[in-house]
């Protein structure tokens, strides 16, 4: 029911532009797979190439195994949902769900009752002869889905479709599109430049950047143990610091800059390139004395109320800006503005990272 | 000062209506005169006089008939080619398309009687050189008459097409192919959908372009005549007010087809605003 | 082209470009390239084509120059070639009928564009266009009836007590083309008024409000920010306009007196009445390339593109 997709050594040029560089990927059957990335890094190209809209200029994409070069469109077992979802205006919505099985020749009585299971599948039962502008945003969105599913795709591709949607209803429909990726099992890719979305959903994560996959991982990897400051930065906050890096032993190493020596972690594949050390706000500690390493003393300049925690923005010798999360649990202090404190972070929790990983 | 501008601005419409409406009230007046001039200003009484004269004129019949066949010829021609015209034109761009764009508008802002003398010219001469230049589709007569004309009516139509383009989302035919429509198929049940209304439009108005035209015939035609000619050469030699007759029932007849035209306009308007309108409730309802 | 083949496959693709080529080729380039060819060659009897005498020339174009007439212009006598004169009459009257058409659509345009309530726009333009549906035909021959003699304005006229004897208003009160130009002005005004009206729509309407804002008289509000503005529109109007008024044959045959001639009707009787189509053609030729220049230069003029003209 659902497909593999292997993309091998992928390059995709625009003239002498190149938007996707080199991206070796393996996605299992049934996985839900996230390309997350800033606008123009890539992963757009990746879903149109998958869908058969571009060729790529090298490299071969193998849907279930079978190469696709040279198959069109109309021809590739997967089913793409658009961003701005592409619901046909002048059907009704069960021809829309039932479009692509019109196409193959399917009685009208049969494409109808495919339609209206669909509708079920997708809570929707009773809109099969509305026009789609009768529809919300939400249920146009399912509609999509639906026309998608119709066609029993081995693979789903989907292109940011819930960013037109305001926040509530997006955080709703996240948890509905993995459901119905557990019920139907088929193969989903789904691009996104929002990070959240992507840790929500995804069975696994590529992070691109620059035409470049930067790393593939579960979600808690990704935020865990970012491999270069690109990931780190593009999936959350970060105190960063500068300095020499002394020598690795047992996967950790020191740092010694301008803001004291610091040890933190290093993974095998990060040794002996130029890293800077990453450590998230809510792993760094505010505390009254300083602590016996990783510890360093700034100034409180801003104290913002998130809501679940308190946001706390300092600045250390020599203007440098850090920041840390306290827990809104009612026990911890919160430090006022203008008060000095220690930032301090475990070794652990630190990261010691190179820069993205860029061409040339 | 505003309701002053608006009131001033009402009063302009009003008397813009009234002057373009007056000549063709008098007009229509006058096929109820028992003249035997056309006029309403010496009133001599009411008559249906003039409409039996009418409907009893067989050259009269004979060029609406001719009229009507090829408006529907130049209707059958103008449409595909302007709409392919609007589909080729949009998909390119830059340098071609400007040149391109200007050899299809170009038949537009020639004067009508040019494109009826090159036409005739180029086939008359095609036939020469055919050696077949007795034979009648190289001679002058209606079909040059409808080539003529499509010649300029199909610009018309590419243009109401490829406005109704410029709205169209590519990306309904990408969805379309990736649902596994095959080429044909998303034509005809996507694209053309989208262009139906402005097809339709353009349809309309090629009609009725033929139907009004008179420069592009008048150099095309041999001896078959089309309304609008039969009208002039009417009125040219010797006008009696069954011209008015038929003036009468053609002012009629548009007033009728505006009326349909407002009416379905407005039937539509209301389905989507009510369409709207239930999205909203559906919004609402989901948060 | 790559774009078409790809949205439409190879088969649609080679039938669209097979109807633009028939409609470009076939119908509009070839036609013209036959008329100019003619123009060069004499009229023969069909016996002598391809004789001796079936040779390139420029006889056809020297015949506007012959026959010189006495006329005056503005008061001054001159002697002119009779077809130069027709031609030159012409071109001032379709420019006089463009500068009335514009007067009377602008502030319609106007009106409609940003004054009357927007829930009323497809009313008043359909009550606008029912008398656009109307043939030509029957428009000029309805202003017939008006200027004849024994007519009903000369009735209403004597009826009020204006004028005591009925006025030849087909033989003109200022110019013997004064029936011309009301009936062409009449007929082609509202090709003025679309082109204007849409270009105004497409103006922001805070624009105006910031110069009355800023103290603007209405007059300078219009002059400074809805002209500019409109100018596509205006350019499109005036184009089409005197395209329609010169190419006009209909107009000036139906309400013209023997007096005014129009140059489609000089080219007519070469082609109709002479049955000499090698002059008509040429004739033609001069007719298409003042048409061409005026466009030049309305472009020039108003500092637009072809594309803003032809809407």
């Amino acid at each position: 029911m659902s497909a593999g997709i292997d993309l091998e050594n992928v390059c995709c040029d625009f003239g002498t532009f190149r938007a996707v560089d080199n991206a070796n990927v393996s996605i299992k059957p049934g996985e839900f797979f996230s390309f997350l990335g800033p606008s123009g890094c890539g992963k757009t190209t990746i879903l149109r190439m998958v869908s058969g809209f571009i060729e790529p200029t090298q490299g071969a994409i193998k849907i279930g195994g079978k190469d696709m070069k040279g198959t069109r469109p109309n021809q590739r077992p997967t089913a793409l949902i658009f961003q701005n979802l592409a619901l046909f205006p002048l059907m009704p919505i069960w021809e829309n769900i039932s479009f692509g099985l019109e196409v193959r020749g399917v009685d009208k009585a049969t494409r109808r009752k495919k339609a209206e299971d669909l509708l079920k599948l997708v809570d929707l039962p009773g809109a099969a002869d509305k026009m789609v502008s009768q529809l919300s945003g939400g249920q146009k969105q399912r509609v999509a889905i639906a026309r998608a599913l119709a066609v029993e795709p081995q693979v789903m591709l989907l292109d940011e479709p819930l960013s037109a949607l305001d926040l509530k209803l997006r955080q709703h429909m996240r948890a509905e599109l993995r459901a119905i990726q557990k019920r139907t099992g088929v193969t989903f890719i789904y691009i996104t430049h929002d990070q959240g979305e992507a840790l929500a959903m995804s069975d696994r994560v590529g992070v691109m950047s620059q035409g470049r996959i930067q790393q593939i991982a579960a979600p808690r990897d990704i935020y865990d143990n970012p491999v270069n400051g690109f990931v780190a930065s593009f999936v959350g906050e970060n105190n960063i610091f500068e300095g020499e890096v002394g020598p690795v032993a047992d996967g950790m190493a020191a740092l010694n800059g301008a803001h004291g020596s610091f040890r933190a972690r290093v993974l095998p594949e990060a040794q002996g390139k130029a890293l800077k050390l990453y450590v998230r706000p809510e792993h760094t500690l505010l505390t009254k004395v300083k602590a016996a390493e990783n510890s360093v003393e700034m100034e409180v300049t801003e104290v913002a109320f998130e809501g679940a925690f308190i946001s706390v923005h300092g600045q250390a010798a020599g203007g440098k800006r850090l920041s840390a999360e306290v827990k809104n649990d009612g026990v911890t202090v919160v430090p006022a503005v203008g008060e000095k404190v220690f930032a301090t972070f475990d070794a652990a929790r630190a990261l010691l990272l190179p820069d993205a990983n860029v061409r040339g | 000062m505003s309701r002053n501008r608006a009131f001033l601005g009402q009063l302009y419409f009003g008397l813009f209506i009234l002057y373009l409406l007056v000549p063709l009230i008098v007009m229509a007046g006058a096929a109820f005169n028992d003249s035997k001039l056309p006029t309403v200003a010496p009133w001599k009484g009411f008559t249906w006089a003039w409409f039996g004269e009418l409907f009893a004129d067989q050259t009269m019949w004979g060029a609406f008939l001719n009229s009507i066949v090829v408006a529907l010829a130049v209707v059958a021609l103008a449409v595909p080619i302007g709409t392919a015209a609007a589909i080729v034109l949009n998909s390119i761009s830059g340098k071609y398309r400007a040149t391109l764009y200007g050899f299809m508008v170009a038949p537009v802002l020639a004067p009508g009687l040019v494109i009826g003398i090159s036409t005739v010219l180029f086939w008359n001469q095609l036939g020469q050189t055919v050696g077949a230049n007795g034979f009648f589709l190289f001679g002058r007569g209606l079909h040059l008459a409808t080539l003529g004309q499509v010649s300029y009516i199909a610009a018309y139509v590419m243009l109401l097409v490829l406005a109704r383009l410029q709205s169209f989302d590519p990306g309904l035919e990408e969805a379309a192919l990736d649902l596994g429509a095959n080429h044909g198929q998303v034509l005809r049940r996507i694209l053309l959908p989208h262009l139906y209304p402005a097809i339709a439009a353009s349809a309309a108005i090629a009609f009725f372009q033929s139907i009004e035209n008179f420069n592009v015939t008048l150099f095309t035609k041999a001896n078959e005549t089309t309304l609008t000619v039969y009208v002039f050469s009417q009125v040219r030699s010797g006008i009696t007010p069954k011209i008015n007759a038929l003036a009468f029932l053609l002012i009629l007849l548009t007033l009728v087809l505006a009326l349909a035209y407002e009416m379905n306009r407005r039937r539509k308007a209301r389905i989507e605003a009510e369409r709207e309108a239930e999205a909203r409730r559906a919004e609402e309802a989901m948060l | 082209m790559e774009d078409l083949i790809r949205r439409y496959g190879t088969g649609l693709t080679a039938v669209f470009c097979l109807l633009v080529a028939f409609w470009i080729l076939v119908l509009v380039i070839l036609p013209n390239f036959s008329m100019l060819f003619e123009s060069f060659f004499p009229y023969l009897p069909v016996a002598e084509l391809g004789g001796p005498k079936d040779v390139f020339t420029l006889q056809n174009y020297e015949k506007i120059l012959a026959n010189p007439i006495e006329t005056n212009w503005f008061g001054i006598p001159i002697s002119i070639p009779v077809h130069i004169s027709t031609f030159v009459d012409t071109v001032f009257f379709s420019a006089l009928v463009t500068f009335m058409t514009l007067i009377l659509a602008y502030p319609l345009a106007y009106f409609l564009a940003k004054v009357a309530s927007p829930r009323s726009i497809p009313t008043l333009l359909l009550l606008l266009f029912i008398p656009m549906w109307v043939s030509e035909a029957l428009r000029a021959f309805a202003w017939y009836i008006i200027l004849t003699f024994n007519g009903p304005l000369n009735a209403l006229l004597k009826g009020l007590g204006i004028i005591d004897q009925g006025i030849r208003w087909q033989n003109g009160v200022f110019t013997s083309y004064d029936a011309i130009v009301i009936v062409l002005t009449y007929c082609y005004v509202l090709f003025m008024l679309f082109p204007i009206y849409t270009a105004i729509t497409s103006l922001d309407t805070n624009q105006i409000e910031a110069a009355e804002d800023l103290g603007s008289p209405w007059w300078r509000t219009h002059w400074r920010v809805v002209i500019p503005h409109a100018k596509p529109g205006i350019a499109s109007g005036c184009v089409m306009v005197f395209m329609l008024s010169a190419g006009s044959l209909l107009v000036p045959t139906v309400v013209g007196s023997t007096k005014a001639n129009w140059f489609p009707q000089t080219i007519y009787t070469w082609f109709n009445d002479a049955l000499d189509w090698n002059t008509g053609a040429a004739y033609s030729m001069i007719f298409l390339l003042v048409c061409i220049i005026f466009v030049i230069l309305a472009m020039r003029l108003f500092k637009v593109k072809l594309s803003d003209i032809a809407k």
